[in-house]
């Protein structure tokens, strides 16, 4: 063997390969959440619970009816919505980082026979999963406090769907927040994203007041480039059978529109990120 | 007479066999930047053997064990385990080598018994197999007490010898250890080259990497020499030390007035300065050490037997290294 190939490193932007070994890194971390399941519940547990009673009983008091209902029926979607946002958010970000930069624990799975784009993919659905953890607590949550106000906070049969709402609103977040971590140059840069993206993102996408109310300029914005803002038109929807009205489309357009729009842009970042968190850790 | 033939060609391919090529690399390169880490080396270890990689920190130890289980593709050349290139075929190499690294990676957020557990999943090794196969190499490394405790409550000798065991749990054909004695008291050290040998006796194929030599000496059947990313030596260590230094080493206080004299008696003689002490080396046998000394009453001096460290110091100078 006299001729050696010259290869470049296998770092090129590709459509990621992945099996079912994706799984067995989700379940890694499924153990690590079952070991602190206490800890884990309580903070999506209580932050609705605060948001209700603060937004809700006592700002709500405040405020007109939206759309023919008290103000705290229009904010309990968007809790659901903000809560898996946050949920997905924070374990592709913090917790992701800590497992690559602090634990070195994807260096020791890659030394077994999954490969990077499978740790990467395995972070990602498990990043859902918290989503549709938090996403799911809150619901609950909403559910029963819908028997202490004057309306039931759920009034569609639909609300069954919110898992699955929660799940693929939780992977395109994941998706998005895993780029963040591929180009973090330590774990205090997540301050960007949770200032520059999160914060602003749980306030102007239709969470606390209907979008309608902003200039169009600004509603366009929310529609075009705010992930929450099409989670949100979901959760609603599917809660309480009705959405905003934004630019003429009603439920029946806005709800097709979103769930194009969430579709597209989860299938972008799952491949992006893997992408840049491959290019990270193979040098 | 048919047996004959039958047992003599058994004997052939089956000593064939035993020295079939399990690790060959070609032009072997990888570069970080402009750097080049690994310099087109080339090398060959065969089945069952134990070959160490020795070189000051920074000169290409770690980064072509790194390239063996794929954790660094090679910038250029070519890299087999088993036949299978490193360019295409990770997942399947990954199943036969088993993996010590350097730093600790252990998972943080498992007890002792269930790192092992989690990694063992990792290579589809069934729930009740991992637990056994777990437990065996707890009570191996002498780690039963820890158990279930968690990795923070290890000391850092327990920490490598459990990251020893977790190598294991694959039953690998190839285990590549990295410096897997780096911080370990004698006790531990020991259990470790234990484990090497029985390793040894299964013919797994160990590649190492250490900074200590006599560690390197007694384990090694083969020592490959790097510096800056070239290999500057291969070959048993017997035969280095013995190509290099020569059987013996004489060691005196430094007197200047003393080198000429020992350059009459051991003619080929290569004399270092180190501090107070000068040491002589030279290929001339045991007795011209002996009669060299009876001849002339020197005091403080000692004969010693020539080490790999010897050689090592030879061949890579005795420059300090900025660590890697």
């Amino acid at each position: 063997m006299t001729e050696v190939n010259i290869r470049k490193s296998p770092a090129k932007f590709s459509i990621p390969k992945i099996s079912y070994r994706v799984w067995i890194v989700w379940r890694r971390n499924a153990d690590v959440f079952m070991k602190t399941i206490g800890v884990n519940f309580l903070p999506s547990l209580l932050e609705p619970i605060i948001y209700l009673f603060a937004f809700g009983f006592g700002l709500g008091g405040f405020i007109p009816e939206i759309n023919g209902s008290p103000y705290i029926n229009f904010i309990a979607p968007a809790l659901v919505a903000i809560s898996l946002m946050n949920g997905a958010f924070f374990e592709c970000t913090y917790g992701s980082f800590v497992r690559m930069y602090y634990q070195k624990t994807f260096d020791a799975i890659v030394a077994t026979p999954i490969s990077v784009e499978e740790v990467i993919a395995g972070e990602l659905l498990w990043g859902a999963t918290r989503g549709t953890i938090n996403g799911t607590i809150v619901l609950t949550v909403i559910g029963i406090s819908g028997f202490f106000v004057s309306q039931p906070l759920i009034t569609s049969p639909l609300f069954l769907l919110i898992p699955v709402i929660a799940f693929f609103g939780g992977l395109m977040l994941s998706g998005i927040a895993m780029c963040f971590t591929a180009v973090a140059p330590s774990i205090d840069f997540f301050n960007y994203p949770f200032f520059l993206l999160i914060t602003p993102m749980m306030f102007l996408s239709g969470t606390f007041f209907p979008l309608a109310s902003l200039p169009e300029t600004a509603q366009g914005l929310a529609l075009a480039v705010l992930p929450l803002t099409h989670i949100v038109n979901l959760t609603r929807g599917t809660l309480t059978g009705s959405t905003e009205t934004l630019f003429g489309l009603n439920i029946h357009a806005l709800i097709p529109l979103s769930l194009i729009w969430i579709a597209i842009v989860t299938i972008a970042f799952f491949i992006i990120s893997i992408n840049l968190m491959k290019k990270r850790l193979t040098r | 007479m048919v047996v004959c033939i039958y047992l003599v060609v058994e004997w052939v391919t089956f000593s064939k066999e035993s020295r079939d090529v399990l690790i060959k690399a070609t032009k072997l390169t990888k570069k970080f930047g402009n750097f080049v880490a690994v310099d087109g080396i080339d090398f060959e270890v065969y089945r069952g053997d134990c070959v160490g990689f020795l070189g000051p920190n920074g000169a290409g130890k770690t980064t072509t064990v790194r390239m063996m289980y794929c954790f660094l593709p090679p910038t250029s050349g070519e890299l087999t385990i088993a036949c299978l290139s490193v360019h295409n075929k990770c997942r399947e190499i990954k199943c036969i080598v088993g993996v010590a690294p350097q730093e600790d990676n252990l998972d943080l957020d498992f007890s002792v018994v269930k790192n092992l557990a989690v990694y063992a999943r990792y290579f589809d090794i069934s729930k009740d197999e991992a637990l056994r196969r777990a437990d065996e190499q707890l009570a191996f490394f002498q780690l039963q007490e820890k158990r279930d405790m968690p990795i923070m409550a290890l000391s850092t000798g327990m920490k490598r010898r459990l990251i020893f065991a977790r190598a294991l749990l694959n039953k690998p054909q190839v285990l590549l250890l990295d410096e897997p004695t780096t911080g370990l008291d004698p006790q531990a050290r020991h259990l470790v080259w234990d484990a090497v040998r029985q390793l040894k006796k299964l013919q797994v194929t160990i590649i190492l990497t250490t900074h200590y030599m006599d560690e390197a000496e007694v384990l090694c059947d083969r020592i490959i020499i790097i510096d800056h990313g070239k290999i500057i030596e291969d070959g048993k260590p017997k035969e280095l030390i013995k190509k290099h230094i020569g059987e013996d080493v004489l060691e005196l206080d430094c007197d200047e007035s003393l080198i000429p004299l020992l350059k009459q008696t051991f003619s080929d003689a290569r004399i270092e300065k180190l501090g107070e002490r000068m040491q002589v080396f030279t290929s001339k046998p045991h007795s011209v050490f002996e009669g060299f000394l009876q001849e002339h009453k020197i005091q403080n001096v000692t004969i010693r037997k020539a080490n790999l460290e010897d050689v090592f110091l030879k061949l890579t100078g005795r420059d300090l290294r900025a660590n890697d």
